[in-house]
């Protein structure tokens, strides 16, 4: 075995903006599994097993909005669009708009090296935070 | 601001790195898709009307089912892998290891997922 390369979380330190999200990205993934697992949980005991196939299940999975059980042969969708499913729904949202940006910006400071080009990539990436932040929980407020 | 690095664009896209760089590089286009299409997704329901109806029936097409499912399973379980990876760095020293128990989940999973998505094809 080679020397060791590899450090401790504790030993590395988180002291800046880029290490606090270099662990957010790592634990907002497990968040997502989390949430994911929980929706689709919530599915088999709201009854899915009788009233959904494996991709609409998958589908409410990725997104626990009501919208995506629309087109199933669930009879009543009251119970689907409550707001403890919203709520879910939000946080999911948000940890994935979160995550992802993120990773947008990271793939994007791989290319753009320069020091006002990352100025602007930064200044976009939190106005699409902020827009798509918005956008989607107003649809999932409002559906 | 990070790291300095004086490498041009195209030097940039060209960069071939070592072990498991084949997995880097489906993970990040696994998360561009994402990004690009469920931003597209969000849009279009936003927007609605004929313009959003069109967008989200792409949704419905196999084609575009397998695409994006590519992305979202692989850059979930690779996502798994690294994350597991980092935060107990010991097992770094497996990486090679756990690239292959990687594989070993996704081709199967994915391998289902497919054929699922053909037979159901309108």
């Amino acid at each position: 075995m080679t020397t060791k390369r590899t450090l401790s979380i504790k030993q590395r330190g988180l002291t800046n903006f880029e290490a606090i999200m270099w662990i957010f990205t790592r634990l907002s993934a497990l968040g997502m599994y989390a949430l994911i697992l929980f929706a689709v949980i919530g599915a088999l005991i709201m009854g899915a097993r009788n009233q959904m196939n494996l991709a609409d299940v998958m589908r409410w999975g990725f997104m626990p909005n009501v919208t995506h059980v629309q087109n199933t042969d669930v009879p009543d969708l009251g119970l689907w669009a409550s707001p403890f499913w919203k709520l879910t729904a939000s946080a999911l949202l948000l940890v994935a708009v979160a995550h992802g940006v993120h990773g947008l910006v990271v793939i994007a400071d791989d290319y753009i090296a320069g020091e006002g080009g990352r100025k602007i990539v930064r200044l976009l990436s939190i106005v699409m935070m902020i827009s798509m932040s918005g956008i989607g929980l107003y649809l999932i407020w409002t559906s | 601001m990070g790291l300095k690095r004086n490498v041009s664009l195209s030097a940039g896209l060209r960069y071939k790195g070592p072990a498991g760089y084949l997995t880097y590089i489906l993970h990040r286009i696994g998360g561009l898709g994402m990004a690009i299409f469920i931003t597209t997704h969000i849009l279009a329901s936003f927007v609605g009307g004929r313009t959003g109806g069109f967008f989200n029936e792409m949704y419905e097409s196999w084609v575009f089912q397998i695409f994006i499912f590519f992305c979202v399973l692989f850059h979930a379980i690779n996502g798994l892998r690294i994350t597991i990876l980092d935060l107990f760095p010991k097992l770094l020293d497996y990486q090679k290891e756990a690239i292959w128990i990687e594989w070993a989940v996704f081709i199967p999973l994915y391998a289902i997922s497919v054929l699922v998505i053909l037979r159901t094809a309108a």
